[in-house]
């Protein structure tokens, strides 16, 4: 069960009209390495994993979410107010044929979001590492994405959100050595 | 460790029939969270105003970055 807070982890502002990033910043929306898959991959792992991780991973699926709605605040702000020229300059002619402003969860490329992105092996080793993997691929988007613009109270936002990338990854790296520790076992020497 | 900086230079092969002018230095970037395997109990801690804004309570973790973007749109760095 969850309990929602009515406002983002983080607050995010956009001071520079410009539906182009808008573009980019779904892939962090519906993409591979995005915070969809991010949440939905921790949180689906959860069941199959001992017991001394599933709180982690709770704690941090929960999180993503956040992440997933400061995302949707940025890319809403960038597209809301677009007429349906500035979304064809921005390359989302596309988009706007199908979806109107409306958000959708697809990559930056305009490929629908699929459960193919994320994998539960049901291996504790074999998931945490993925989730690492996960977590360094996001925190790359993120900057690739801050090196595509120069609008700083947006930049901000995002350096907020790879931050937390890298101390998640930070996070599974620890519960790589739990898993790993075995200071239960009874030793007979 | 990042003593001295968070990232690595690597310098590709450069051909005599590159199509574009070459890139000499090519750079990536390491975060902290590499240099720790398990993090210790009592490491100093960011305000708590400051640790909103980074993003991490713990000064150990935090790994800025600048964007290569300039704010009149040119690139920087490479």
């Amino acid at each position: 069960m969850w309990i929602y807070e009515k406002k983002l982890q983080y607050p995010v502002r956009v001071s520079k009209c410009d539906p182009r990033v808008a573009r980019y910043l779904v892939e962090q929306y519906g993409g591979a390495d995005g915070e969809l898959s991010a949440a939905l991959r921790y949180l689906n792992q959860r069941y199959s994993i001992p017991d001394k991780v599933v709180g982690l991973l709770t704690d941090i699926g929960t999180e993503e979410f956040a992440h997933l709605e400061m995302i949707a605040t940025m890319i809403y702000k960038l597209t809301k107010d677009a007429t349906p020229r500035q979304m064809e300059e921005a390359g989302l002619g596309d988009h706007y044929v199908i979806h109107d402003n409306a958000l959708f969860y697809q990559n930056a490329s305009g490929v629908p979001w699929t459960a193919a992105y994320i994998q539960a092996k049901g291996d504790p080793l074999a998931d945490l590492y993925e989730d690492i993997a996960a977590e360094e691929k996001a925190r790359a988007t993120y900057q690739w994405i801050i090196d595509m613009t120069d609008d700083v109270d947006l930049q901000d936002g995002l350096k907020f959100l790879r931050e937390r990338e890298i101390v998640h990854a930070m996070r599974f790296k620890e519960a790589v050595e739990m898993i790993k520790a075995d200071r239960e076992t009874k030793k007979v020497f | 460790m990042n003593a001295v900086k968070p990232t690595r230079d690597w310098y590709p092969f450069v051909g005599p029939f590159d199509p574009c002018p070459p890139k000499y230095v090519k750079t990536y970037y390491v975060p902290p969270n590499q240099f720790i395997p398990y993090q210790p109990m009592n490491l100093p801690q960011f305000s708590l105003a400051d640790a909103l804004r980074y993003g991490t309570l713990w000064p150990a973790l935090y790994g800025p970055y600048e964007s290569k973007c300039s704010p009149r749109g040119s690139e920087t760095g490479g």
